[in-house]
Parts: C-alpha cells; structure tokens; sequence
C-alpha cells in the first residue's frame, strides 16, 4: 500500500474519532477529497520541477503518533532558546507536551489547536479563521484532512506581547518512520505584535516527514515576526506550508533559518489584503552533503500602495541542492507598489547546484518592482587579504560566508536568537569564531 | 631575518622574477623600487605566500625556515605583515571584528589564548589614536566605501595591531594626500624597532622622505639591478628610471 492509499484509509478511522464541530468536520471532509484526487505533488508539476518527493514517500511512515512519549526538559533545553523568558508550546510526535510548554489565556490564547477546534469558546475565531489563508493545493489539503494538534495563538487587540512564542516539534523516532501534520492558527488582532519562534526538531536518526500547514492572520496595523529553525537531522524532512493574511497597515516578517535536514520545502505565501501593508521574506541557507532546500515564495500585491522585501541567501557545499522560486504577483489595482526580491547564492563545491527563478506578474502600471539573482563563488581576493592577516582559510571562508548571511541576520529582532543562529552558523561551517559583527 | 636567494617565480608560463637576491636584517628598511611591470608587487606578493605564483627556483628563508611551501596564514603567524597596494572590500565584515579574529587566529596558533576583551579594546584604541582613526570608522565594514586615505591607513592599522617582525608595504603611498602619507609614514615609524624591519615597494621617492630606508634597490625586469644608500633615490627622483636601464644595458 503506498503513502498516499495508506492516508486515505487512515482518514477513515481518524474522522471517527474526531469530536469537532460541523465546520471543522466539512472543512476536513472535503479537503482530504481533494488530496484524493490531486495526490501527492510529482516533478511534472511546474511549481515541483526541482524537488523531488519520490524517495522520501516510499518509507512506510507510521500516520498517527500511537503513545505519549515524555522528553525531560534538560535534554532538549539547548533546541529552546532558553536565555529568554517565553511562552512555549511543545509537541512530542505530534502530541502536546505539557511538561515542556508554558502557555497562557491570560489575555491572550497561546494554547493547542486541539483545544481550538474542539471547545466551543473558540468556535468563533475557528470558523472565521482556520483554512481562510491555506489554499487547496494538495498537501496543504493533506494537512487540514489530518489538522489536530498544533499551536493555536490568538492576540486580541492592542496588546504587545513582550514574551516570544516558541513552538517547536520533536519527533523522537519511537517509530521507525513518523509522518506529522502539525497545524498552526496565529490571529493577531487590530494594534498588536507578536514574536514567534518556531522549530522541528527530530530527536533519533529515524526518517520523519513533517507536513506543516500555519495560517497566519495580521489585522490592521498589527506586527507578526516569526523565525524558522530548520536545522533538524540528517532524516528528518519538512513541506512547510504557511500563509499569512495582512490588512491594512500591518506588518510581518519570516525569517527562514535553513541549515539542517534532508529535504526542506517552504511554501511561504503572502497575501495583502489592504493598503500600506509592510511584507518581508528574509532566509539564509547553509547546506552541504546531500541536503536539498527549496523556498517557494509567493507576495499577492492586492491593493495600492504595499511594500514587500525578499531576501534570500544562499551557500550551498557539497552534492547540495537549492531551489528558489519567487513569484510577485501585482494586481491591476495594486499602483504603487514596492516590491523588491533578491535571491544571492555561492556554490562551494563544483557539484552544488541551485535552481533559481524569479516570476514577476505585473498587472499595474505604476510600481517599482526590482529582483535580482546571483551565483557566485567565494572571492579568492578577499580570501588571499583575509590570510594574509593571519586568518586561516577555513575560517576566512566562514568570515566571508557569514558576511554574505549577514544582511538577513541584522534585521532579527531577538538578540539572543540571533546569537544563537550565529552559533548553529559557525557550528555549520566547522569554525570556532565570534562573528560579533 | 629575511634572505632570498637567487628567487625565480611566475604566473603559469610567464616568469617574473628572475633571480632575485636579498638580505634583510631586524632593524633595517629597504626600498625597492622600480618602473612599472618590473616585478615589485610580484616580489612582496611571493613574500606574502599567494598561491598564484610558482616558485621555479631559489628560497625565500625566513629566520631560518625555508618558508616556500607555507600557506599565506603561516607566513602572517610567524610575524610576516604585507600592505596592500589595493585593499579588498570585505562587506559585512567591521575592522574590529575582523582585526580581532585576526589577532586571536595568530594567537592560536601561537598556542596562545584568545587576548582578553579588555585588552584588546585598549589595544585598538592606542593604535587607531596613532593613526588617526576616528572610532566610528572601526564599525564599518572592511574597506567597504573607504576612501585611498582610509585603506591605506587601516592598513597601517592592522599592521600596528598585529605588530610584525616584517612588515611590507606595497605601494602604501599611491593614492595618499600628503596629510595621509604624514599620517601613515608616521605610524610606520613609531613602530619601527631594532628587532622588526621593513620593506617599502614604491614607484616614487616621496614615501621615502618619511620613511628613511638604509638601503635602496632597483628592481628592473626581474632582477635587483642596483643597490644603494637612500641618495639612490634622489637619483632616480631626478633621472628616472631610464638611466638604469641604460646602465644596466637593457
């Protein structure tokens, strides 16, 4: 039986043993409908041309989390960034780990989704919220089919959360191959601002396949930042699906940190949904051996007067892959438009490879849409100066690369964060250096 | 200190240097000049340990240590400075951090510890103040949007940071106003010592009004074709370098 029949007979059992409401219940029904009839995505899909699931669908991966498995927080502590006070919400093979989070409802829900979808104090914000920013594509569809358990983060309004979020999954390879469909509803209302941090983290060096679907909701003059650790281990593989919705005059930013796992794809989506809306993709991929990150991006310019900013590094060593395809859609009614996109990669080795396209759509005629991409190697000139002051190559390489990383890194906001990424950074590139530029 | 003995070296097929002979001992500064194309900045750039050129012939010996097969790195950690004639724009990368991770790389493989923050922090500012460094400019990206002046002197800077047994100074007065050329000769001088010794590569005599070499050489097609006191200088000032290769023959 492969992946895909197995899903779909699984389905069967999951959905009796749901107790959600009606909406939910539909929403579920007809997306796995979908994902019945569009299947799992192949290299013949324009938008999949680069990355391949094929051989990482033929493991038999186990759909359901079957026990409760129980981490101590002092063996996990270094994935949290622990310098800091947050909230957190933990999920141990796909199950909510009470022990490791922190959540509140104190003035603000920083909770389960399995809660959201089942209490009925929340059946407001579900039925106006989740699956309104997913689209049906067809993992997306698989997720929402299987949408259970995953962070739920609403933020009322005019309130600025002082705390960070921390979401983060560990898998802890109790089964041979694990398959987890993490589901993620953020709504920030009218005036407010929030701070996630969110990661996956496997545990064993069993194969995982995370399907992970957040929505994300700004409203007016809202602030979201969020920041992705991808630095998950050698058999662990992530589709990150996530869609954020702004209205007027918000702002958001994801930052995607890429330097682990097997395969890492990110269906990053923006949709603006008023004027003088603020977006930011930043990213900064590190990858060698076999390893193989894609970003997909997409910025929906729909109304006058938006900027959206997309920063994308890249260095690839070894036999590794990346794929970036950005796609900038303006709307006819969308004038004045800023859209700028940069994607900049250096190539290492002589058979590290990365497919790079941009797709401008521009339907208005008064807009200031800019992009560029570069492939590069490291410059030999620098390298040769950088030695002659007594810095050895390797490091001098470092210097240079965490240089180029820099332009994404200075724009987080969390400075123990970013001490942090600036650590897996030089850990990434064998290097025991500061880098405290 | 520094010996080079009959050095021959090239890019791929084409020889540059053809033979060239040279002592340095601590405590001395050497010029060498020489028309363009004449192998100079060939010279400190075989010194400084570029892997571009091949070394056919001859040895360059460092107190002691033939130093050929060494890596640019190892040259810098035995105390091996080279001035860029161009400075390489490092952006992203601030002049502290960058000296810092210099300093403490040398350290390490020096077997020594990283130096204290509080020392290095001293260090910097002793040595910016004798160049003239405004502070803010130690935040800026290396080299980056940095005027001629500025390079050379950040130059100088690093050099005084890292306190060389050699130092080689390529062409550090080309692009200087003579404010900046004060400034820099002046940094040269204070750290000019009896156990540390220089190497000014110039095309013209007027670093050497501040900089007052022992000995000058004339570099012509490869060769060191005359060696004298800095009256050789004035010489060339005043005749050019055409007169030498009459004399020589060539």
């Amino acid at each position: 039986m492969d992946l895909k029949e197995k899903l779909l007979s699984s389905f069967l059992v999951f959905e009796n043993q749901a107790e959600i409401d009606s909406y939910v219940n539909n929403v579920r029904n007809d997306a796995i409908k979908t994902f019945e009839e569009k299947g799992f995505p192949t290299k013949k899909d324009e938008a999949w041309k680069y990355t391949s699931l094929n051989r990482l669908l033929k493991e038999d991966y186990s759909v359901f989390p079957k026990q409760e498995n129980a981490l101590e927080y002092r063996d996990v502590k270094k994935y949290f960034i622990h310098e800091i006070d947050s909230y957190k919400i933990v999920f141990i093979d796909g199950k909510y780990s009470s022990h490791l989070s922190a959540t509140t409802h104190d003035g603000l829900d920083v909770c389960l989704m399995s809660a959201a979808l089942t209490k009925p104090k929340y059946r407001l914000v579900i039925e106006n919220y989740f699956n309104k920013a997913a689209t049906d594509d067809s993992l997306s569809s698989l997720n929402t089919a299987f949408s259970k358990e995953g962070a739920y983060v609403y933020i009322p309004k005019g309130k600025v959360i002082e705390k960070p979020i921390q979401i983060i999954h560990f898998s802890t390879g109790d089964e041979s191959a694990t398959m987890l469909q993490p589901r993620n509803l953020i709504v920030v209302e009218e005036n407010s601002h929030v701070q996630i941090i969110e990661r996956h983290q496997s545990l064993t060096g069993n194969p995982v396949l995370t399907n992970s679907v957040t929505e994300m909701f700004a409203k007016k003059r809202a602030i979201i930042d969020y920041y992705k650790i991808q630095n998950d281990g050698d058999n662990a593989s992530l589709i990150d699906n996530t869609f954020i919705k702004q209205k007027r005059e918000s702002i958001a930013s994801v930052h995607t940190f890429s330097f682990g796992g097997k395969l890492t794809r990110n269906n990053l989506n923006f949709y603006q949904e008023g004027q003088r809306i603020d977006s930011t993709l930043k990213g900064v991929t590190i990858i060698g051996n076999k390893q193989h990150v894609d970003h997909n991006t997409l910025v929906h310019h729909i109304e006058p007067n938006c900027e959206s900013h997309q920063d994308y590094k890249g260095i690839f060593a070894d036999n590794a892959t990346g794929v970036f395809n950005g796609k900038v859609v303006v709307e006819k009614e969308a004038q004045k438009t800023n859209a700028f996109q940069a994607n900049n990669n250096i190539l290492v080795s002589d058979k590290a490879t990365i497919n790079t396209k941009p797709q401008l759509e521009i339907f208005a005629d008064d807009v200031k849409c800019s992009h560029g991409c570069t492939v590069g190697q490291l410059d030999e000139s620098a390298l040769f100066y950088m030695r002659t002051r007594g810095i050895p190559e390797k490091e001098a390489k470092a210097l240079l690369m965490y240089a180029f990383s820099n332009n994404v890194l200075s724009s987080v906001k969390i400075p123990e964060l970013k001490r942090r990424i600036t650590k897996i950074i030089a850990n990434q590139l064998g290097v025991d250096i500061g880098f405290d530029l | 200190m520094l010996k080079i003995e009959n050095l021959h070296a090239g890019v791929e097929d084409k020889s540059i240097l053809k033979g060239i002979n040279l002592e340095v001992k601590p405590g001395e500064v050497h010029a060498i000049m020489g028309p363009n194309g004449s192998g100079k900045s060939t010279l400190s750039s075989v010194i400084a340990g570029k892997e571009e050129y091949e070394v056919s012939e001859g040895n360059i010996i460092f107190e002691g240590e033939d130093i050929d097969e060494l890596a640019a790195e190892e040259r810098a950690h035995k105390g091996i400075f080279m001035s860029f004639q161009y400075p390489v724009e490092i952006p992203g990368v601030s002049v502290t951090n960058f000296i810092k991770t210099a300093i403490n790389e040398t350290r390490k493989a020096q077997g020594l510890e990283d130096m204290p923050a509080k020392d290095m922090l001293k260090l910097i500012r002793e040595k910016s103040d004798l160049l003239e460094i405004d502070r803010k400019f130690l935040s800026r990206s290396l080299n980056e949007g940095f005027s001629g002046g500025e390079k050379k002197r950040n130059e100088i800077f690093q050099m005084a940071m890292l306190d060389p047994k050699l130092a080689i100074l390529d062409e550090t007065d080309s692009g200087l106003d003579i404010d900046a050329l004060r400034i820099v000769a002046n940094g040269v001088n204070k750290l000019k010592g009896e156990n540390n010794a220089v190497i000014v590569i110039t095309h013209y005599q007027r670093l050497l009004d501040y900089i007052v070499p022992d000995f000058v050489h004339v570099l012509h097609d490869g060769k060191i074709v005359k060696s004298g006191s800095k009256e050789l200088a004035h010489e060339l000032e005043a005749k050019g370098y055409d007169w030498i290769k009459d004399e020589v023959g060539a």
